[in-house]
């Protein structure tokens, strides 16, 4: 190993030394940065995957008796399009809409922008990625054991999941691993939560209070808080199900149930306290996706308007209430599961006021664009159109949240609609926003706007393409999760607008070539990038495009004022960085 | 390296994604506005589900409002504040505003909330009725089974070992068990119209759901646990059962039918399937 460090000569902190080797440096690396782009790269690869998965249901769904050509048997069965429906949901929940959010941008960026050399917790922060790659390997293995990948969705609620291969294909190791890999990810995630609360606590530049710190770091920091609280108990939950799987326990498993006309030797567990424990986690998951997406969302749309971010403070306390009320609502995932009533009554009242943050932020977006001048960049494009989704996908939640509606949508397309809108594809338009906008800074490069904008055009018609009509067949019942419509009389009629929504969905998904081509040739061939070719405000463009090891290159920035200081009238330019002390901001004569 | 300012100016993108936005509601009104057949639910057959469609209208009509706004609000601001050379309007927000947004959105969404609850308490804070006629309704992977207690009116007792598809007892009657010999078991569930019926929902392997669309009402069946459930049916005629929670491999064939028919048409049935017994 060759870190030791050189002695830094006239700057106030010894620079740290770039270790050397390859392995130290790109692979085992303990740099923030590194890391970052490594779990960046381990979402890229997951969602590539994730679309593909979806990309083959959809077209199962609309042509279930064509012949594939990697297919056994020539034509899709029933269990290989429910193992694609739990793969996928897996897939793009953990090891997208988790790992590129927070584990990506959030690694990459929160000590930049709040003036720190690197994690709290360098090493620990190493572990975290390492163990999710684990965790990936472990769901991507269980396509290829025997009996394949597990059918019990990405809830993989017992006892379908919990009996073993006796309810199903894919049940046996498929699901085993489905359990270990989530287990690892749990591990990871909290390490790395605990690692971001100890950063953003103990390692902020001088002048960085907590009501200075940008959007994005709020949206890192509560997510962290989230995932310190959420994971833990997925975890206890899968150790758990992993027991009543293979050591004869019955935490989730009742007395007298007969499956294919055999007894099952467990008694005295209850399937409900899988859903208490899954959804405990599962809820607060889904702000897990969306905070740092609403984060980056604010942070861009006021650098792309020129203006402060409209009452910041209530945007920040917003993400706090989110956060805190993100914890007390996951029961309305369980309106029909037999659940006490009463408790269903509560749960929806407190999700109905969860609402109430939701739509403060984006009145706030709204007021952060009005009477901007806003200039229409890639990034800024994916900001706008994540506010649009989380609008019209938050919305729907409002129907959901009532089990008397609930009552009629639940586990419909509906449903699926919602949560792809509010969930999926806006916290997707939070990472494409982020990546367009940060690309300069972690590759030194730009990326190409004119590709960049035809893939916005592509994707935001595309997903409103695929998932507004999904609302509709939800209303007249179509149903979730089947493999078949052809049993369902009135599913028959929904049939066409599947057909319109699969052809949307490959448009869509091819549409992301455009995507991986800038974002791959730019890395190559793109104009060099500045240190802050945004005219922004926060720390991260005060250093070189990469940053060097340490991020400041030995000198550690002070803090001046909030973050989002655009358009200060007596001031020269439209953007006073937080960085500038008082005395250097030009000011008009 | 300073941001190209007449590029930023572009009029094209700014006006397409405003155009965007508005062809979006228009579409998404109309939708909602036409009721075209691959969009709306089916009429209901309960009071209740006249209730919920209420509740489903009043929140259409608040959600559709929030989202028209919103929706063209964000249309506007993107074409109006595009950068044409000005300079931004600096503002840190408004406290008032933030309050009164705030408190609007309280009582709207709590309201909303609290009025949804009437169409809840009604099937799930209260008893069915004395004399409501109960039905057992188990799921198994993956065929629904009715099971209805025979004229006297009891249920035999289950017994999960005596469980036997292949030879007619998949629910497992206990044959020790006098009450049980004259349970009827079928594969649909019919019902007199007009009359309180209370299900008694079970599994007896994973999880499955007892969804009618007609009823408003899903149901899931839990291992271990018998969850009761009312509703009267007021319009006779055939109506879908179907399984909504993934429960295995045959899960999207689990299927059956909800006859609701006339006082007499039911006693018939009852004698008919007493007779088979």
């Amino acid at each position: 190993m060759s870190s030791h460090a050189h002695t830094g000569g006239s700057t106030v902190h010894a620079p740290i030394a770039e270790p050397s080797g390859f392995i130290r440096k790109y692979i085992f690396s303990v740099d923030h940065k590194v890391i970052g782009i490594q779990y960046f790269l381990l979402a890229l690869t997951a969602v590539v995957i994730g679309i593909v998965l979806s990309l083959l249901m959809r077209f199962h769904l609309v042509w279930p008796n064509a012949t594939l050509p990697f297919v056994s048997g020539g034509q899709m069965s029933q269990e290989q399009y429910l193992a694609l429906v739990t793969m996928h949901g897996t897939i793009m929940v953990f090891f997208v809409l988790t790992t590129a959010p927070q584990g990506g941008f959030g690694n990459y960026f929160l000590p930049i922008q709040i003036g720190a050399p690197d994690m709290a917790f360098p090493r620990l922060n190493m572990l975290s990625f390492w163990v999710t790659f684990l965790a990936f390997v472990c769901i991507i293995a269980a396509f290829v054991v025997p009996g394949g990948a597990p059918i019990s969705g990405w809830t993989g609620y017992t006892p379908l999941s919990g009996l073993g291969e006796i309810t199903g294909p894919g049940e046996g190791w498929g699901q085993t691993l489905w359990i270990l890999s989530i287990s690892l990810f749990c591990l990871a995630s909290l390490l790395g939560a605990l690692n971001f609360i100890a950063t953003t606590i103990d390692l902020r530049a001088p002048g960085m209070s907590l009501m200075r710190l940008p959007l994005t770091v709020w949206g890192w920091f509560v997510t962290a808080i989230l995932g310190l609280l959420a994971f833990g108990v997925l975890l206890a939950g899968g150790i758990l199900l992993l027991l009543d799987r293979s050591a004869g326990t019955s935490f989730f498993i009742p007395a007298g149930l007969v499956v294919n006309d055999q007894l099952q030797a467990h008694s005295g567990g209850s399937p409900l306290l899988w859903q208490h424990l899954f959804w405990f986690f599962g809820h607060p998951e889904v702000y897990i996706a969306i905070l740092p997406g609403m984060g980056v969302a604010s942070h861009v749309l006021s650098t792309f308007a020129r203006k402060p971010v409209y009452g910041y403070r209530a945007m920040a306390y917003a993400i706090c209430a989110i956060g805190f009320l993100g914890f007390m609502v996951w029961g309305h995932h369980m309106f029909v599961s037999g659940m006490s009533p009463y408790s269903g009554f509560a749960f929806s009242v407190l999700t109905m006021s969860i609402g109430v943050p939701s739509a403060i932020k984006t009145f706030n977006w709204l007021g952060t664009l009005w009477g901007g001048k806003i200039q229409f960049k890639t990034p800024m494009l994916f900001a706008l159109g994540f506010v649009s989704l989380f609008v019209s996908g938050g919305l729907s939640g409002l129907f959901l949240a009532q089990p008397a509606v609930d009552n009629m949508l639940h586990a419909t397309y509906y449903v699926v609609a919602h949560f792809h809108l509010v969930m999926g594809v806006a916290a997707i338009f939070g990472i494409f926003a982020a990546t367009y906008f940060w690309f300069p800074k972690m590759f030194g490069r730009m990326m190409n706007e004119p590709l960049g904008k035809i893939h916005f055009w592509f994707t935001f018609v595309g997903a409103y393409c695929i998932f507004m009509p999904m609302h509709f067949i939800g209303i007249a019942g179509g149903i979730r999760r089947y493999a078949d419509a052809s049993a369902v009389g009135f599913l028959a009629h929904l049939q066409p607008v599947h057909e319109f929504m699969t052809i949307a969905a490959f448009i869509t998904g091819a549409a992301q070539l455009f995507f991986l081509c800038n974002f791959f040739y730019s890395l190559k061939f793109g104009p060099k990038a500045s240190k802050n070719p945004w005219n922004a405000t926060t720390l991260e463009w005060d250093t070189d495009s990469p940053p060097p090891i340490d991020n400041f290159g030995g000198h550690y920035p002070s803090v001046y004022r909030g973050p989002y200081e655009f358009s200060v009238p007596g001031a020269v330019d439209d953007f006073i960085p937080q960085w500038q002390e008082p005395a250097q901001v030009a000011r008009v004569k | 390296m300073r941001i190209r300012k007449r590029n930023s100016g572009s009029v094209a993108t700014p006006a397409l994604l405003s155009l965007i936005l508005v062809v979006l509601v228009a579409i998404t009104v109309y939708v909602f506005a036409s009721n075209l057949p691959w969009a709306v639910r089916p009429a209901p057959i309960t009071s209740v589900g006249a209730e919920i469609d209420h509740q489903y209208d009043l929140t259409l009509a608040v959600t559709g409002t929030v989202f028209i706004l919103s929706q063209l609000g964000l249309a506007f601001a993107v074409f109006k504040f595009r950068d044409h050379g000005q300079r931004a309007h600096f503002t840190r927000g408004s406290n008032t505003l933030e309050a009164i947004w705030t408190t609007a959105t309280i009582v709207l969404f709590l309201g909303l909330g609290l009025m949804g609850h009437k169409a809840w308490a009604e099937v799930r804070f209260t008893a069915p009725a004395p004399d409501a006629i109960q039905v057992e309704v188990t799921g198994n992977q993956f065929v629904f089974n009715f099971r209805y207690p025979g004229p006297d009116g009891k249920f035999g007792r289950l017994d999960p070992k005596q469980i036997s598809a292949s030879t007619g007892n998949p629910l497992g009657i206990d044959a020790n068990d006098p009450a049980g010999k004259d349970d009827i078991v079928v594969p649909t569930l019919t019902v007199p119209v007009n009359h309180e019926v209370n299900l008694l929902i079970r599994s007896q392997d994973v999880i499955h759901n007892f969804y009618v669309r007609e009823l408003r009402i899903q149901q899931d069946a839990m291992p271990g646990m018998v969850i009761p459930l009312h509703f009267t049916a007021n319009t006779i005629g055939q109506y879908e059962v179907v399984c909504t929670q993934l429960c295995g491999l045959g899960h999207s064939r689990m299927h059956s039918y909800l006859n609701v028919v006339s006082d007499a048409d039911y006693d018939a049935f009852l004698k008919q399937q007493a007779a088979g017994q």
